[in-house]
This record gives structure tokens, C-alpha cells and sequence, in this order.
């Protein structure tokens, strides 16, 4: 259980969050949805400390963010990472096995092993020795998840993994995370296609700057809230088909 | 001409001393050049070369080996730099263009002060065959100093190098990694100081590392052959400054230019050539 409590984010001036509290379920995928601009990435990078923000705390089971960070994975957005950097895949998935390795300890065969059963779950096991410049975007972000498996973390974050991947790739990491949350992990993902919204989680978080709504996807996923967040055009178009 | 030069080494004190010292300079500068250059901090390794000019003039003027005020100096420099970065609007390359170029000017006044102006010629410039045995020893220190830090540290540098937002994710404690690289960084700087001078200090940290950057697709290969190039480069630059009578900074330097070169245009990860027959054909 994720509790965050009065987050307020300000860039240069302009608000991004504006004191959002939630508690995020365990055993749940949780989408977070808004327009551009609204804050989702913001809005977990709060959620883990990642941003300087004007106020807001999170808890973890009851236990301040510092003591339970390397049992949260975090899988940033692809274009943040340097695809030219000297490392191959299999390394790239052995950094996951490092926040619970700690300091002073080296990777040993435990860790190889769990690189190998990571990137076979991705169905990536034949690119081990690939360096990670040379992959699809589909295959980078399955690896990427690969080392969000290695860590074994109990919360894995995700920001927007589905943009810009092949369907086959979509397809083996929502089986992966619906798996994941079956296994007991708590999933939360920013996302930006409402189409798939109601296929792919379990609770949603709308947001725009404010928290528009927030609840399992029958009662959050409706005509009004996405209109309170997008405008009036966009409810129309994307709910058909979904109770109001 | 070898032959001249392997004679001059078993007959002078000052060459061996020279060869060793540029040797292990051409290895600590590979190492911590990778981290440099990957890190994206290459203006600040000039930065930092130039900054410490003014703790060497402060040293001589107090009379203390340079070593000292240098290194107080680089690591003063490093962290007014972060301070102007996070306190002001200005991108990072701007707050360090201020800070470098001030700490430099400031040197050169300083060492008006402090002693002749051949000595500003051989801090800029380097003068290898002036290495005394102390310099030889600390410069050797602090070798062991940085590749002992790279061994022990090297997961923490590798996943702060790479991805310094998962680093942070996870509780890494990122600025001091930062700081103590920057620390690491003026150590080399200084020592490089008698190899190179501080202009070309820059070129030791981050000609060898770009191009084994070229070569290579691991970091710990990577580290290999920008050290292999800075050793190679030390040893052909110096033998061409005592056989050519050449300075001998710029013998190194420019030899690694000429390896950097050779990765530019041959490299597989680079593909220039075989891009530019794609591009005819």
C-alpha cells in the first residue's frame, strides 16, 4: 500500500501538482491518465522523491519512502536513457540486481541467474549480448522491465511503457504485469491511450494538475471525469462503450 | 633513434623518472576520463584543469608542495560550480564557462606574484623531464587511489553513469558519487599538470576515453583501452619530445589524437567509411 499524502509540485513558478493525495492498492495494476501536461510523470517521480517538491510525503506499509526504496523498481521513460552508453543487455538487466546487493558486493552467479530468468520472462533471452543501442524500442523497454523483475521489488512504477512499441512487445509486457500483480506486486503505470484503459487496470488515477478522480476503473473511468480532465471533445470520443 | 632513446634511459635519472610518471599518468587519466566522458562532464574536466592554477601559485607563494593548494583549489572550483548550476537559471556549461575562466585569471595574477614566468610557462605547458621524485610518488599514490576507488566502487559508478535517475530510485546516494569523482578528477588533473600542463590536461582525460568509447561496448573493455591508449601515448609522445626535442605535452596529446583519429574513421560502432560507401553507393 502506497499512501501519499498532500503532494505539490512547482516548475519555475507554475504548478504541476496541486496537493494530491492517494492511496495506491497492492496486488493492482493502477493507471495514471491526463492530458499533456498534466503531471503523471511528475506525479510518481513525487510519489518516489525524484522531484524537489513544495510539500508532500509517502509511505510505504506505514514506512517512510527511504526505508523501502530498493524494493521499488522504477522503469523511466525510454528516451531518457543513453542508447549509445558501453553496456549489453545482460548487464543492463544485472543493474536491477544491485539495489539489494548494496554497497561492497560484487554480482555472483544468484545474481547471472536471475538476469537469464529476467529476460527469458521478456521473452529477450537471445540478446543478452546485444548492446542495448542495437535494440527496437519494443525490446529496449522489454528489457528494461527484465530489470525491474531482477530487482524483485515488491512496487514497480512505469512511465509510459507502451509508447512508441511494437504490439507484440505491448502484448508480453501487460501479460508479464497482470502476472506480477497476480504473484501479489503492486503495479503503477502512467498511460496515455484511454482506449486500453479499461483492459489494462485494475484502479485509475485521472489527473490534471488536480486529482480528478480516483477509484477502480467502473467508478473512475466515466464520461464526467474524463471530460473534468480533457475537455468536453475528448469524454465523448473515448467512453463510448463504458458505464457513465 | 630508439636506440638513442632506450640510451638516454638507462643513462638519466630525469627521462626515467619522465617515462614512469607519464606512464602512470596515461593510465589513472583512461580510467577516470571514461567516467568523464560518459557522464557527459568533459567541459568539466577542462574546468577543473584550469582551476587549480591558482592553488598552485597560492602553494608556492605559502611554500607547500602544489599538490596541496591544487587539489584544495579543484575541489573549491567543483563545488562553486554545482552551487551557480543549482542556484541560478543558468545551464550547466555557462555556470562553469564563469567559474573556470575566473579561477584561471585568478591564477594567472597569483603566479605573477608567486615566481617567473617561466614557471607559468611550464604549469601551462607541462615539463615531464622536470618530474622530481616526490611529484613521482604522489603521482603514484593517487593512482593507486583512483583505481582502487574505480575497483570498489565500480557497480555504484557504472549504474550512476548509465541511469542516474534509477540511481536515485533506489537510494543511491548520487552527489556524493558526483563529488568524490570530481575530487578524483582534480587529483588526476594535478598530476597531469608535469605530463601535459593544465591547457592539454584535457585531452589525457577524454581523447584516450572517446576513443576507446569507439571501440568498445562494455565499460570495464571501455576502461581497458582508453588506459592502454593513454599508456602507449605517454611512451611514443615522450620518445618523440626527447628525439625531436618537441614539448612534451603536446607530443602526447597529439598522440592520442592520432588514435583517436584512427577509431574515427575505422571504428565498427562509428561506421563512418562503411556509412559513406552505403551513402555512394
Amino acid at each position: 500500500m502506497i499512501d501519499l499524502k498532500n503532494l505539490t509540485v512547482t516548475y519555475q513558478d507554475k504548478p504541476a501538482i496541486s496537493n494530491v493525495s492517494l492511496t495506491i492498492r497492492e496486488k493492482a495494476i493502477t493507471g495514471i491518465i491526463g492530458p499533456n501536461g498534466a503531471g503523471k510523470s511528475t506525479l510518481i517521480k513525487g510519489m518516489m522523491d525524484l522531484v524537489k517538491k513544495d510539500s508532500g510525503v509517502t509511505t510505504v506499509d506505514g514506512k517512510p519512502l527511504n526505508n523501502v526504496r530498493k524494493n521499488i523498481a522504477y522503469v523511466e521513460q525510454r528516451n531518457t536513457i543513453d542508447l549509445t552508453f558501453p553496456i549489453k543487455v545482460k548487464e543492463t538487466v544485472l543493474l536491477g540486481t544491485f539495489p539489494k546487493l548494496g554497497l561492497f558486493h560484487r554480482p555472483k552467479e544468484k545474481e547471472k541467474l536471475k538476469v537469464t530468468e529476467s529476460l527469458k520472462q521478456v521473452k529477450m533471452e537471445e540478446f543478452g549480448d546485444r548492446q542495448i543501442g542495437e535494440l527496437s524500442g519494443g525490446q529496449l523497454q522489454r528489457v528494461f522491465i527484465a530489470r525491474a523483475l531482477a530487482q524483485e521489488a515488491d512496487i514497480i512504477f512505469l512511465d509510459e511503457p507502451f509508447v512508441g512499441i511494437d504490439m507484440n512487445s505491448e502484448k508480453v509486457i501487460i501479460d508479464l504485469l497482470k502476472k506480477l500483480r497476480d504473484e501479489g506486486k503492486t503495479i503503477v503505470v502512467v498511460h496515455h491511450d484511454l482506449s486500453k484503459v479499461t483492459t489494462y487496470f485494475d484502479d485509475l488515477i485521472i489527473l490534471n494538475q488536480e486529482l480528478i478522480s480516483y477509484g477502480p476503473i467502473s467508478k473512475s473511468f466515466t464520461t464526467a471525469n474524463i471530460k473534468a480532465a480533457y475537455g468536453d471533445s475528448m469524454g465523448d470520443l473515448t467512453i463510448k462503450g463504458v458505464n457513465d | 633513434m630508439i636506440a638513442n632513446f632506450i640510451e638516454g634511459l638507462t643513462k638519466y635519472q630525469f627521462l626515467q623518472n619522465a617515462l614512469f610518471t607519464s606512464i602512470v599518468i596515461g593510465i589513472v587519466s583512461g580510467v577516470i576520463g571514461c567516467f568523464i566522458i560518459l557522464r557527459g562532464m568533459s567541459l568539466m574536466g577542462d574546468a577543473i584543469s584550469h582551476a587549480v592554477l591558482p592553488g598552485v601559485a597560492v602553494s608556492y607563494i605559502v611554500g607547500v608542495n602544489y599538490f596541496i593548494g591544487a587539489t584544495v583549489f579543484g575541489v573549491f572550483a567543483a563545488m562553486v560550480i554545482g552551487l551557480v548550476t543549482q542556484h541560478s537559471k543558468l545551464k550547466s556549461d555557462t555556470a562553469i564557462g564563469i567559474v573556470f575562466s575566473s579561477f584561471f585569471a585568478g591564477g594567472i595574477i597569483l603566479i605573477s606574484f608567486a615566481k617567473s614566468s617561466t614557471d607559468l610557462y611550464h604549469i601551462l605547458f607541462g615539463n615531464v623531464l622536470a618530474v622530481t621524485q616526490s611529484d613521482m610518488i604522489i603521482t603514484v599514490i593517487i593512482a593507486i587511489i583512483v583505481i582502487l576507488f574505480v575497483i570498489v566502487f565500480y557497480k555504484e559508478l557504472l549504474v550512476s553513469s548509465f541511469d542516474p535517475v534509477m540511481s536515485q530510485a533506489y537510494g543511491l546516494k548520487t552527489q556524493v558519487i558526483h563529488y568524490a569523482l570530481m575530487f578524483l578528477l582534480t587529483l588526476v588533473a594535478v598530476s597531469a599538470l608535469q605530463t601535459v600542463g593544465t591547457i592539454l590536461v584535457v585531452a589525457m582525460l577524454i581523447t584516450p576515453a572517446a576513443t576507446a568509447y569507439l571501440l568498445s561496448n562494455r565499460l570495464s573493455v571501455m576502461i581497458l583501452i582508453a588506459s592502454t591508449i593513454g599508456v602507449i601515448s605517454s611512451v611514443i609522445g615522450l620518445f618523440l619530445s626527447y628525439s625531436y626535442n618537441l614539448a612534451s605535452g603536446a607530443a602526447i596529446v597529439l598522440t592520442t589524437t592520432v588514435f583517436f583519429l584512427v577509431a574515427f574513421l575505422f571504428s565498427p560502432k562509428q561506421n563512418l567509411l562503411i556509412k559513406r560507401r552505403k551513402a555512394i553507393k
